[in-house]
């Protein structure tokens, strides 16, 4: 596991691919790299982005929740249907994190409190959630928002070309970064990632910290829902399916260890970036759809498998080293 | 392959009544006779013999999926690109029909489970060879497996037009009024149940899976047997593909979507476990049925279409929730057992 990933750091390594993506798209057309279609590019991905936040922080601790999408979903349609029977925005939107950090604190309970696998509870929930949607909304589509809340959606920040939803990631990602890297809190997490046991030894409350990660979980999935509904101006029972998937990618993309106990905010953004550029720019050129689902594919795959042979290269290499120097008498 | 010696039996074995009544299927298939008599109350048409009948065709290709994902699941992996080697299967499979509208259908299926196979080793030796986790590697095959079935389908479509009737009789006709489809799968689960269970092969699968080291100080080939694993699974997701072409004719590159979540439902409600090295197939069966049956008794009772997923993906956490407290209470029982 040393490999490049200890020489380079993965995080750099992504870096590094996010300029190449930069310049190959400028390369491939010279619309790319235009501010105008760079901030286009990035307000299409800030739903994942927000909702790959939180799950990078449930990945370190080894649990994983296949429901944020929908969960949006859930969130957006109670959203829709306050306000369409009448509820002031703000309180619409207030209901729909209650409905967000309810639906987390559920997925959160039968993780610790029952010991149920994490994987198979928000299969679970997953399908519940979405039929929680379905039966608030059915197959209509609330569509009449105030302007003021679709412009917060598909806006910019005054003056510049960044778009609102990106600059509200930029913050909470800092945020994110700062809480999981440099305070005892963060810390605990990848203890808890590592060695659960070892852990609740060290005097660490496990099922409480997680029990919180679920919660947060379906508070950024409720952020992610009001972001997404503003900006298609559209609350509907199946917004954002299959959503999950594109967050699990970016985090494990990010070198966030599927087993726990590794991983990095930055890496995890990194990632996000990395396929949200990578498919811009094979978009402009007109490469399709199926490509780019290719690509994100190998992405994930090469993510792990190119550092894992690379490092039994090496091992291998040294092997035969030592015994090329036992041999010399 | 041999079949493997018999476990020593416990000083006092529990009578037969007992230890039927303690089995984890038990309680599935009593919850399965209730929902099916219930509905039938409230409403005889659901045990009509046309409704049976559609019923057994729609779980049919879960419950096939469910055999190879039981396999991966048993070997504490898990397989999520099966909905994209049931797509990639039934695209192909159809373009074969139509470039040869004579093609035997033994060679349609032969064609699927090859390509399946082929596919299902990708898997296996991403997983086996490369090291790379189940769950990234699948999830990983299972974009681009989609992609490609994407790039290969460019907008196309295969409708029952294209196909030869005698395929699409295949897929829903019946013989002695079973429908071909089921009596398929049926022997299909029937040779794979025998298999893991008595068959020294069949019982690595659970070795790998409930303990890695001691598997390897047995003697198991890991990589091999893992890599066997995922073949099979993918192997069986092609055939899946060709009856999902069969029973649908219509097949545009959209196929199979979301299947995977539904079969590792289906096998996680018959009591196989997402912590490898625990269920049977004979669950894994009655889960895929549960779950079909749950959803046709809600469209037979009228229930809102809206309704259904939430009540599957109710019934799915109740199932795991009642499984994991059966299962530390029989724990309990034998820690206290062992105190005496």
């Amino acid at each position: 596991m040393k490999g490049v990933r200890g020489l380079l750091g993965w995080e750099a390594t992504l870096l590094a691919l996010v300029a190449l993506a930069l310049l190959g798209g400028g390369l491939l057309s010279p619309d790319f790299l235009t501010g105008q279609n760079l901030s286009f590019l990035t307000a299409n991905f800030s739903e994942v982005a927000l909702m790959v936040l939180s799950m990078t922080l449930l990945v370190v601790v080894a649990e994983i929740d296949l429901s944020v999408a929908s969960m949006l979903g859930l969130c957006s349609a109670v959203l829709g249907v306050l306000f369409a029977a009448g509820v002031p925005m703000p309180l619409a939107i207030l209901a729909a994190f209650v409905t967000g950090a309810l639906a987390g604190l559920f997925n959160g309970l039968l993780v610790t409190r029952l010991g149920l696998p994490s994987l198979a509870v928000t299969i679970g929930t997953l399908a519940l959630y979405r039929g929680l949607a379905y039966v608030l909304l059915g197959d209509r589509a609330i569509a009449e928002f105030p302007a003021a809340y679709t412009n917060f959606g598909f806006g910019t920040l005054p003056g510049t070309l960044i778009p609102i939803p990106i600059a509200l990631f930029a913050v909470l990602a800092a945020l994110f970064a700062v809480v999981l890297h440099a305070t005892p809190f963060g810390r605990s997490l990848y203890a808890i990632g590592a060695n659960a046991v070892a852990a609740r030894f060290a005097g660490l409350q496990v099922e409480r910290v997680k029990l919180r990660l679920f919660v947060l979980s379906g508070l950024m999935s409720a952020l992610a829902g009001v972001v997404y509904t503003f900006r298609f101006a559209s609350a509907r029972g199946d917004n954002a399916t299959g959503f999950e998937l594109s967050v699990i990618a970016a985090v494990l993309l990010g070198g966030v260890s599927i087993f726990g106990g590794r991983g990095s905010v930055v890496g995890a953004v990194l990632a996000v970036f990395l396929i949200g550029l990578i498919n811009g720019a094979l978009t402009i050129v007109d490469v399709s759809n199926e490509i780019l689902t290719i690509v994100t594919g190998l992405l994930l795959i090469g993510s792990v498998l190119v550092p894992n042979l690379l490092g039994r290269f090496q091992s291998f290499r040294q092997r035969r080293r030592r015994r090329g120097d036992a041999a010399v008498p | 392959m041999s079949p493997s010696t018999p476990l020593p039996t416990p000083a006092a074995p529990p009578n037969v009544l007992t230890r039927l009544l303690r089995a984890r299927e038990f309680g599935l298939v009593a919850l399965l006779a209730l929902v099916l008599f219930g509905t039938a109350a409230l409403n005889p048409l659901f045990l009509s013999p046309g409704s049976v009948r559609d019923l057994l065709l729609n779980v049919s290709i879960i419950a096939l999926l469910v055999v190879g994902q039981t396999v991966v699941l048993l070997m504490k992996h898990v397989d999520l690109s099966v909905s994209s080697v049931v797509g990639l299967s039934a695209f192909l499979t159809g373009s074969l029909f139509v470039a040869n509208p004579g093609l035997p259908i033994p060679v349609a299926l032969l064609f699927g489970l090859g390509l399946g196979a082929l596919l299902g080793a990708v898997n296996g030796l991403l997983v086996a060879s490369g090291q790379v986790p189940a769950l990234v590697a699948t999830l990983g095959t299972l974009y681009v497996f989609r992609g490609v079935t994407y790039a290969v389908v460019d907008g196309r479509q295969i409708n029952a037009s294209n196909l030869p009737p005698g395929f699409l009789n295949f897929g829903t006709g019946s013989l002695l009024g079973v429908p071909n489809l089921v009596l398929l799968v049926l022997a299909v689960m029937l040779v794979f149940g025998v298999y893991l269970g008595t068959y020294r092969g069949g019982r690595e699968y659970y070795a790998l899976g409930s303990n890695r080291e001691a598997a390897v100080l047995a003697g198991i080939d890991v990589t091999r047997r893992t890599l066997s694993g995922f073949v099979l699974s993918g192997a069986i997701a092609g055939v899946a593909g060709v009856l999902y072409l069969a029973r649908f004719g219509t097949v545009d590159a959209t196929a199979g979507t979301g299947l995977e979540l539904q079969v590792i439902a289906a096998a996680v409600v018959g009591g196989v476990s997402i912590g490898g090295g625990v269920g049977t197939l004979f669950g894994a069966g009655v889960g895929a049925l549960l779950l079909g049956v749950m959803g046709s008794a809600l469209v037979t009772l009228r229930a809102p279409g809206f309704y259904q997923q939430a009540i599957q993906g109710a019934l799915l956490l109740a199932a795991i929730s009642i499984d994991i407290l059966v299962a530390r209470r029989t724990a309990r029982r034998l820690q206290m057992g062992r105190k005496r």
